[in-house]
């Protein structure tokens, strides 16, 4: 009766085997390496990138383990080295070889620590666990955007615009006034509201609704709730877009930037120590200017021709070189939104809606100049950048599009370069955090020791208690262990110090069910069973309270894990995998054991598992 | 080995209005220091700044405190914890003044108290890492002070923090109690909050007896320990259960005693192994784990005591039955289909 079927084993032995792959990662250490992020709006790295560093090291003699390109959330390309003297070396010749500037990098290279999975491990996503910023030293901040601000500028987007639409289609209103969140267009007569709406039409973010007040028609737009979702959703989007770009500037390691709940953004800087400078990063804001081209220097003969008094010349970006004048017809200020879109063509397309007397501003300056050339220049840390030059077709207002960028992408990529302009919306840092890396090395260390030698006690107790269905426990347990880190590391979940403590106390909770059974057996030969019936009764009769007292654990996790923020979602994580592995290794794996040391045994006198006191009965 | 050599029932429910008494006296004590003391919060929960600095010689509290009062912060607290060397520093919200830049202001009075000056710099350590960091120097380059941790919560953040715990803790009850009332009865169900609910606001007593800090891993722990010992009393109402279904003459007294005292040792064992995890934790797990550890350990002890003694006569006092929990199932014809 206390056998397995050949599957169960196969099981078992699949499932150990897994998990000591998926664990073994943590093992490999790490080595140092270099890490090349792109130092420009403008500038992507790609796998050319990925080719040109390999070669640059070759040059040099500088033998790299591997290059690789990360192409999640910080585009950079890896570099890997033996040793830290070589990644010195490979630092200086790469600043070197890629960058025509030392003073205005392109690409910045930076000192970090890659793990030393073997290639094939990575390929099958077996990584080392991701440890939390309290483990492994950095800061953290957690940023509140103010979205009331962010509406607030996008309404005075709309006014302008309604404002000049209506300009435009010659619609004589009685006045436009902003009343909390609505655009509210008075009129004197229906004939004229009813030409305003269909003027009105293409703007599909408001709903328009007709009123009277007092004397006059009214015409209230407000933002559509899905316009105003999206504007919302937008902003902080925009504003995570900016965020990663100026944080590829501090050259870290794996920085996170996500949103968090509606309204919030976090960021985590693994090695950055300096809250102060990331912070000044962060928060600095990029300009963005308007401006035309001066025709009097014929395209492509920019860089020998000499340069008019009133013009500048402008050599980093797109369509460089070119010759723009100093007169700035609009700062970036002025743009309310700029997203990717579609011509009447179907041709990829960004539209730009402007707002207070942008359109005006921009009416002026194209009237003009109809069929000459336009160009956006971005302004970071002080250095231009040319994003586009266009030809102006027609006369501009407070809505335009950009066209002919040839793919989506380039749109795309344009339009969040417009709006990174500036921040989309401010925000204020309402949680921060840094942990210096001595502390967190020191955490991993204390954490580790608590872990182990609770374990050591565990296990010796066990096994003195219950002699060789103990030293079954122990086994159990370490399997679960094996589990927790191999499903922990496959899944990619952060660890932090609480999830270590909650391995801990897995490990302490797990040991119950083994506790139970054991027990159980005892009693069942207490009574009088034999030992093959003791023990298949034993294991049946625990399981349902295993089953039982680990349901309400993991009601606690979940709750935990649904209400928990930082420190508790991890622990909560943690509680709740170390429940579902025990079940699995406690009652599966430690009856596998058993049944392999004793189900074969048919004339089985005693089991090993300390002392079965009967009462009434001298100790045996 | 075997230390549990019990040679007839232990009659814990003879005396089971003793322990009640007891534990209810522990709860309005419990209950009694929570309204009087009140938790010591961490800033988790209320707000602030903790900045946790390390010194090379031991550090001068009362000289930190006064050079942090004239930088302006108002109530700075300074407390060595560890070694002397090491200070931990808690500033409270200062309304009004932009709380972006406490800790960057509250390092530099600091070093320069030390007479040292704050310099962001660069480095790369022994494994090749690159860390920048603002450390102070004097004018020698020797490092004065460092900082080792910063934590700035918002003040709405915690009040947030704040409300979710209370929502973990709501949803865990309500859970639980389904959980329970739908495995056995609503009976067991009631017992067995009230037992470990009356763990949860013990371990929050001694938390606001002894004002030790509040902080969210300890909200973990607490929560935690809500499981476990629910956990426990389920080990018991099962064997109640079960001895309802096998010993049918046996009064419900004797059934609950036989339940108690046949699980006992099972009892004693997982949690003492669950301890030795916890002493391990608190002993080598450093400051975070602390605190962690303590309420673990009360939780522990006292989750011992609820479900042994309070959980099972709770739910005697509501009057469990056998009938409440075997359901009288029709008996099943085993001679299906035809009979010789």
């Amino acid at each position: 009766m206390n056998r397995y079927p050949v599957w169960k084993y196969i099981v078992i032995a699949v499932v150990v085997l897994l998990g000591a792959l998926y664990t073994a990662p943590n093992y490999f250490g790490e080595s140092p390496a270099l890490q090349i992020t792109s130092g420009k709006s403008t500038v992507k790295v790609d796998s050319a990138v990925a080719t040109r560093v390999a070669e640059v090291l070759k040059a040099q003699n500088l033998p790299a383990a591997d290059v690789t390109l990360d192409e999640g959330a910080s585009h950079s390309v890896r570099a890997r080295f033996t040793d830290t003297d070589i990644q010195f070396k490979a630092k200086l010749a790469l600043e070197r070889g890629l960058n025509a500037d030392p003073n205005d990098p392109t690409y910045i290279v930076t000192n970090n620590l890659l793990a030393n999975t073997p290639q094939w491990m990575q390929k099958v996503r077996a990584l080392p666990m991701y440890l939390g910023l309290d483990l492994r030293g950095g800061v953290h901040f957690l940023m509140q955007v103010d979205t009331k601000a962010a509406l607030n500028k996008r309404i005075q987007g709309f006014q302008a615009a309604i404002r000049s639409q209506l300009r435009d289609a010659n619609v004589r209103h009685a006045g436009i006034e902003r009343v909390g969140d609505a655009i509210v267009v008075k009129f004197r007569d229906d004939a004229t509201r009813q030409a305003a709406r269909k003027s009105l039409a293409d703007m599909s973010e408001l709903a328009f609704v007709d009123g009277t007040s007092g004397a006059d028609l009214t015409l209230t737009g407000s933002m559509k709730p899905a316009a105003l979702k999206a504007a919302l959703d937008n902003g902080v989007k925009q504003n995570i877009a900016t965020l990663s770009k100026r944080v590829n500037e501090l050259g870290v390691t794996e920085p996170i930037i996500q949103q968090q709940g509606a309204d919030r953004i976090v960021v985590q800087l693994p090695g950055v120590q300096d809250v102060a400078r990331a912070k000044s990063i962060i928060g600095r804001t990029a300009t963005l200017e308007v401006r035309l081209v001066d025709e009097t220097v014929p395209r492509g003969t920019e860089l020998s021709a000499s340069i008019p008094f009133n013009s500048e010349l402008f050599t980093v970006g797109k369509n460089v070189p070119v010759v723009l004048s100093k007169d700035v017809i609009l700062s970036g200020d002025y743009i309310s939104s700029a997203t990717a879109s579609f011509d009447e063509n179907q041709q990829p397309a960004v539209s730009i809606d402007l707002n207070g007397d942008g359109g005006r501003k921009m009416r002026e300056a194209t009237r003009n100049n109809v069929g000459k050339l336009m160009a956006i220049v971005l302004f970071e840390k002080g250095k231009p950048e040319v994003l586009s030059v266009a030809t102006i077709q027609s006369e501009l207002g407070s809505r335009f599009r950009i066209t002919g960028m040839g793919n989506i992408e380039n749109s795309t990529e344009l339009a969040l370069l417009l709006r990174s302009g500036a921040l989309y919306a401010p925000m204020a840092v309402i949680e921060e955090r840094l942990v210096g890396p001595q502390l967190g090395a020191e955490n991993i260390k204390k954490g580790f020791h608590s872990t182990m030698y609770g374990f050591a006690a565990i296990a010796v107790f066990m096994i003195l208690y219950y002699m060789m269905f103990g030293f079954f426990s122990v086994l159990a347990l370490a399997v679960n262990v094996l589990l927790l880190v191999a499903i922990l590391s496959a899944m990619q979940a952060t660890l932090t110090l609480p999830g270590i403590a909650a391995i801990a106390l897995a490990l302490g909770m797990a040991i119950d069910a083994n506790v139970l059974i054991n027990e159980r057996i005892r009693e069942e030969l207490r009574s009088g069973a034999s030992p093959q019936s003791a023990i298949s009764a034993g294991f049946d009769r625990a399981w349902a309270t295993i089953f039982d007292s680990n349901v309400t654990t993991l009601i606690v996790a979940l709750a935990l894990l649904v209400f928990g923020s930082g420190a508790v979602r991890g622990f909560a994580i943690v509680h709740a995998l170390g429940i579902l592995t025990s079940m699995f290794s406690a009652v599966f794996v430690s009856r596998g054991v058993v049944n392999l040391w004793y189900g074969r045994k048919k004339k089985l006198q005693s089991l090993s598992i300390g002392t079965v006191w009967v009462p009434g009965q001298a100790t045996k | 080995m075997e230390f549990f050599r019990i040679h007839k029932d232990i009659p814990f429910m003879r005396h089971a209005l003793i322990f009640n008494v007891v534990s209810a006296l522990t709860f309005v004590a419990a209950v009694f220091f929570l309204f009087d003391r009140g938790l010591h919060l961490s800033i988790e929960f209320k707000g602030g700044t903790v900045l946790e600095v390390k010194y090379p010689h031991a550090a001068n509290l009362e000289g930190m405190r006064q050079a942090l009062s004239s930088a302006g912060f108002e109530h700075p607290e300074a407390s060595s914890f560890g070694t002397a060397s090491d200070v931990m520093i808690r500033l409270p919200i200062t309304p009004g003044s932009s709380s972006d830049t406490t800790s960057a202001r509250a390092f530099d009075a600091l070093c320069r108290a030390e007479k040292g000056s704050p310099r962001t710099f660069d480095t790369t350590t022994a494994q090749g890492e690159h860390v920048a960091r603002t450390a102070c120097l004097d004018a020698a380059g020797k490092e004065l002070v460092s900082l080792q941790r910063v934590e700035f919560v918002g003040p709405q953040v915690g009040e947030e923090l704040a409300q979710n715990g209370l929502n973990a803790l709501i949803m865990v009850v309500i859970g639980v109690m389904i959980y329970l009332a739908i495995r056995f009865e609503w009976k067991f169900a009631v017992a067995a909050i009230i037992a470990n609910l009356h763990d949860v606001v013990i371990i929050l007593g001694f938390f606001a007896f002894f004002q030790w800090e509040f902080s969210l891993t300890v909200l973990a722990a607490v929560l935690a320990v809500l499981g476990y010992s629910v956990n426990e009393s389920v080990v018991i109402f099962d064997r109640i259960r079960e001895n309802f279904r096998k010993q049918r003459k046996m009064s419900v007294h004797e059934v609950i005693d036989n339940a108690i005292t046949s699980t006992i040792s099972r009892t004693i064992i997982t949690h003492g192994c669950t301890q030795m995890m916890v002493l391990s934790m608190l002993l080598l797990g450093g400051p975070t784990l602390h605190y962690f550890a303590i309420a673990l350990t009360i939780g522990i002890c006292f989750g011992i005591y609820s479900s042994v003694f309070v959980a099972a006569a709770v739910a005697m006092w509501l009057g469990v039955k056998r009938e409440d929990l075997i359901k009288p199932v029709k008996e099943k014809d085993e001679t299906d289909g035809a009979v010789v």
